[in-house]
């Protein structure tokens, strides 16, 4: 079966989860976990390092819809950086580019909270 | 071009995806498409079986998706059968994602990835004992 695996890493107020593997129909629940927990510890500003996630559908992505509004309703954001071409094709036929910000490294994310 | 004709039959887990992934990797890539291509084709079979175990079987593991890939003519024909409940696409309309955004849903991104992705997504429900959703790649 293939894998999925979450890191999470803070730095200065700032949450980098580190996405690995295969985010389909039967991952999303360890992210949904991932989110959970964060929200629980009032930890919303987020940005998700995609450089290791190799395959994405439409489940993943309604992960991330789940929990922007929770997110931006207390002053934080998801912020995606370093996606594969492929992954990023699939977030741009949903449209999501209008209403998330995609980077394509980490670092520059990190500069955009910094500016707030 | 040989005529290709190859049959996977899995049950209806989130757990199958992987091999379902696995075998239309494989069947499209014979078929001669591109990478890129076979992983458009694969994303959108994905979706499709999603769809089922969640829609149709509403996330019961113990039925059965079969898919048929037949490669003829410079045409790959992806046919997915299946026992569960019906439903009906055309209620399906492209998804508003800022009003889905504000209610937190996400249904409805599937149909539209496949109908993307796809030169043909055509559902068949008038059987009463199956539903048939036919996928349609030309090379």
């Amino acid at each position: 079966m293939d894998e999925f695996i979450t890191k999470i890493l803070e730095k200065e107020g700032v949450i980098i989860l580190s996405l690995n593997g295969i985010l389909d129909a039967h991952t999303t629940g360890k992210l949904e976990e991932v989110f959970e927990k964060l929200i629980s510890e009032s930890k919303f500003k987020l940005i998700v390092d995609f450089s290791n996630l190799r395959y994405i559908s439409s489940a993943g992505l309604g992960v991330f819809m789940a929990y922007v509004e929770t997110m931006r309703e207390n002053g934080g954001d998801i912020k995606f950086a370093a996606m594969k071409e492929n992954v990023y094709n699939v977030f741009d036929l949903l449209g999501f580019p209008v209403l998330y910000e995609f980077y394509d490294e980490v670092e520059k994310a990190e500069a955009k909270y910094r500016e707030n | 071009m040989s005529i290709i004709n190859k049959h996977i039959t899995v049950s209806s887990s989130t757990k199958s995806l992987s091999e379902i992934r696995k075998f239309i990797r494989s069947v499209a890539g014979e078929s001669g498409f591109n990478k890129n291509t076979v992983e458009e084709i694969v994303l959108a079979v994905d979706e499709a079986c999603t769809n089922i175990i969640k829609h149709a079987y509403k996330n019961s593991p113990d039925n059965l998706i079969e898919i048929n890939a037949r490669f003829a003519a410079s045409t790959l024909t992806l046919t997915l059968i299946d026992y569960g409940k019906k439903f009906n696409p055309d209620y399906i309309v492209p998804p508003d994602l800022e009003e889905k955004l504000k209610k937190r849903k996400s249904g409805g991104l599937g149909i539209h990835l496949m109908r993307n992705l796809m030169d043909e997504v055509i559902y068949e429900v008038s059987n009463p004992k199956f539903n048939k959703l036919t996928l349609v790649k030309k090379l």
